[in-house]
């Protein structure tokens, strides 16, 4: 570790988290020490020297992880070096860094810290690319975020935060929260999530005040009453305390991720960033570079889709692949997403994810119908079969609701089905359950694959392929007419097609990309 | 190609290994059924390697040009890979055991995305040393990934 004369020098996380790490190492424990003080062997003196023993090893693993965690950034790496026993060294290019993510939980905020991710570009695609500092103050992380995301920087102003030029940027506001889209809430996937929080946190309540549910009186009796009741009365009666438990905590679940939420953009020398904060306890600020943004995709389940919604996500590398990745906006009105997608975008809504698409052939249709009720019927003659085995006889006639539910959905599957090529942006749209509409940039696509199956040659069908390395990896354009799927390719991707389409191939040195 | 009926035999040895071991140890009197998969086996194995491997000749292709990698492949489902040379990261060649038997090898041009791998299968040991080494020097000669 030979220091280079130029380089600037290694950099410490706040002193502030010898206080954070083990007060969260302390909350995690707690209930372990809790238990031990209370149910522990021995005398009382005794039983508190194992959460004293606790405590001080907390300190201690704090003060090593302060000691031997270390950063620095030069003018062309980021570096981190961490561990003790087992020391980590990191190394990230800075012109692979593609999002910079600042995540501040309760603690971290109530000291004025925060935890900086650095997520870069990888070629496998790994998620392991990239680093975390946690943490450092929240001055610091926001001129680390500015620093990393402007490229390349002079190496001069490194040294000094506060030797920013305030006038160099201004900041666009895109969108801010509207508490009316809390009526999205519910419509989202997250509330069967919303049901296992609000269970665990009464559950949770419970347990720490020491009190079984089936003690308290009036729930024993309510049960009684209900196990005594018709059997409908009591699936109802579940029914709408799920319901409700859903509805509750998909709302809180939308105000603690959502609240406060802001999206806007940073213009700077070299371009801007687009930056999305959000959060109630734990405040999430994601920043993406412009130049690194590859499009924009609209997601529409099924129950939002109804409720007239849809949210927002930007596609871009680097961000993680859960269902809050790059998610620029909360569930909204379909119009507002639309606005954002192509304010983020910088181009009219119209250019990019509202495109007029176009439609798919009518074989798609047939395509969609057969592989929904083939399966459906395949289920029905298997429930009709096993009903007459076992004899259930309501099982066959019942299983026929699901001819209809498959007719619907392969209707609607077409329906969806479509693609465009505008002048900077690839859109296309699919799906039902989950319907999606992608506008992806036309520079951003690194290659192509079409796939046609036996049954897709016959009816003239082709499904294309759009590689990228943002977001998915591969966005599908699904059973388009193949002399079109060819067109599009090549209309998007202008010359790579080329030996395919003109005959004999001609050598085409112009227009690569 | 050899590679493609040797593979497409030795699945189908895999799968009649253990019914013939069963009829073996069955030598006495087997049940008529495992007779009968066992045969089906090894006639749809051999109607296999006969039939498909010389279409699968037939069918793949593979072609680079100065601009991009170009892949034909797939026998039910027919797949067509492209991936333009300016956003190569990197380039593979391997051999499998049955490659090396037959000296052949399989070249894997990695792009950006997670998706977009394309392989050409059963080249060529010299040949396929000879593409990677080209594929590389013109992919150095390109920047950017556009990631």
């Amino acid at each position: 570790m030979t220091p280079e004369p130029d380089a600037p020098a290694w950099r410490r996380l706040d002193k502030r988290m010898l206080a954070v790490t083990p007060l969260s190492g302390a909350v995690r424990l707690l209930p372990v020490a809790v238990v031990i003080l209370l149910t522990g062997q021995g005398d009382a003196v005794a039983r508190l020297w194992v959460p004293l023993g606790i405590a001080l090893a907390l300190v201690l693993a704090g003060v090593v992880r302060w000691r031997t965690t270390k950063y620095r950034i030069t003018a062309d790496r980021v570096e981190l070096h961490t561990g003790w026993l087992r020391r980590q060294r990191r190394s990230v290019p800075r012109d692979r860094i593609r999002t910079v993510d600042l995540t501040a939980k309760l603690v971290h905020r109530v000291f004025g810290l925060s935890v900086v991710h650095v997520s870069a570009a990888a070629g496998s695609g790994s998620d392991s690319s990239g680093l975390d500092l946690d943490a450092v103050s929240k001055a610091e992380a926001d001129w680390l975020r500015r620093e990393l995301l402007d490229r390349p920087a002079p190496p001069a102003a490194e040294q000094a935060p506060a030797a920013e030029p305030p006038a160099a940027r201004h900041t666009v506001e895109l969108a801010r929260l509207d508490w009316s889209w809390l009526r999205f809430a519910p419509l989202t996937f997250s509330s069967i999530a919303g049901i296992g929080a609000v269970f665990a946190a009464v559950y949770n309540l419970f347990d720490d005040l020491g009190v079984d549910p089936r003690d308290v009186p009036a729930v024993d009796d309510a049960a009684d009453r209900l196990a005594a009741a018709p059997l409908w009365v009591g699936v109802g009666v579940l029914g709408a305390l799920l319901l409700a438990a859903a509805v509750i905590g998909s709302l809180l679940l939308f105000a603690e991720r959502w609240y406060d939420y802001r999206l806007t953009r940073e213009t700077t020398t070299e371009g801007g960033a687009l930056r999305v904060r959000r959060g109630l306890l734990t405040r999430r600020s994601l920043s993406v570079a412009e130049q690194r943004l590859r499009g924009a995709e609209v997601v529409e389940p099924l129950l939002l889709r109804a409720g007239r919604g849809a949210q927002t996500r930007a596609l871009a590398t680097g961000l993680s692949r859960d269902a809050q990745g790059g998610a620029l906006q909360p569930p909204a009105p379909r119009a507002e997403a639309h606005r954002v997608a192509g304010a983020a975008l910088r181009d009219h809504p119209a250019r990019a994810t509202l495109a007029p698409l176009r439609r798919h052939p009518r074989a798609a249709l047939r395509r969609r119908l057969v592989r929904a009720l083939g399966p459906a019927a395949l289920l029905v003659a298997v429930a009709f079969a096993a009903g007459g085995h076992a004899a259930i006889p309501w099982l066959g006639p019942a299983s026929l609701v699901l001819l209809p539910i498959a007719l619907l959905l392969a209707l609607d599957r077409y329906r969806n089905l479509g693609h465009e090529v505008t002048a900077r942006y690839l859109v296309t749209r699919q799906g039902s359950v989950q319907r999606r509409t992608v506008a992806l940039q036309r520079a951003g696509v690194i290659g192509w694959t079409f796939r046609q199956s036996v049954f897709q040659r016959r009816a003239g069908l082709v499904d294309v392929e759009a590689v990228t390395a943002a977001g998915a990896g591969g966005y599908p354009v699904v059973d388009v007419a193949a002399a079109d799927g060819v067109a599009l390719a090549d209309a998007a991707t202008p010359g790579l097609l080329t030996r395919f389409t003109v005959q004999p191939p001609t050598p085409h040195a112009a227009g690569r990309r | 190609m050899q590679w493609w009926r040797l593979r497409a035999a030795l699945t189908t040895l895999v799968i009649l290994a253990p019914q013939g071991i069963a009829l073996l140890v069955l030598a006495g009197q087997p049940p008529g059924w495992l007779v009968a998969t066992t045969l089906i086996t090894l006639l749809a194995g051999l109607a296999y390697a006969v039939a498909v491997p010389p279409l699968l000749y037939r069918i793949h292709r593979w072609e680079v040009t100065p601009e991009a990698v170009y892949t034909l492949s797939g026998w039910l489902v027919r797949e067509w890979r492209i991936a333009p040379i300016s956003r190569v990261q990197t380039v593979d060649t391997e051999h499998g055991p049955l490659q090396q038997l037959l000296k052949l090898a399989s070249v894997t041009v990695t792009t950006a995305s997670a998706r977009g791998p394309v392989t050409i299968r059963g080249l060529d040991e010299g040949a396929a040393a000879e593409l990677a080494r080209q594929l590389t020097e013109t992919t150095q000669a390109t920047p950017g990934d556009a990631t």
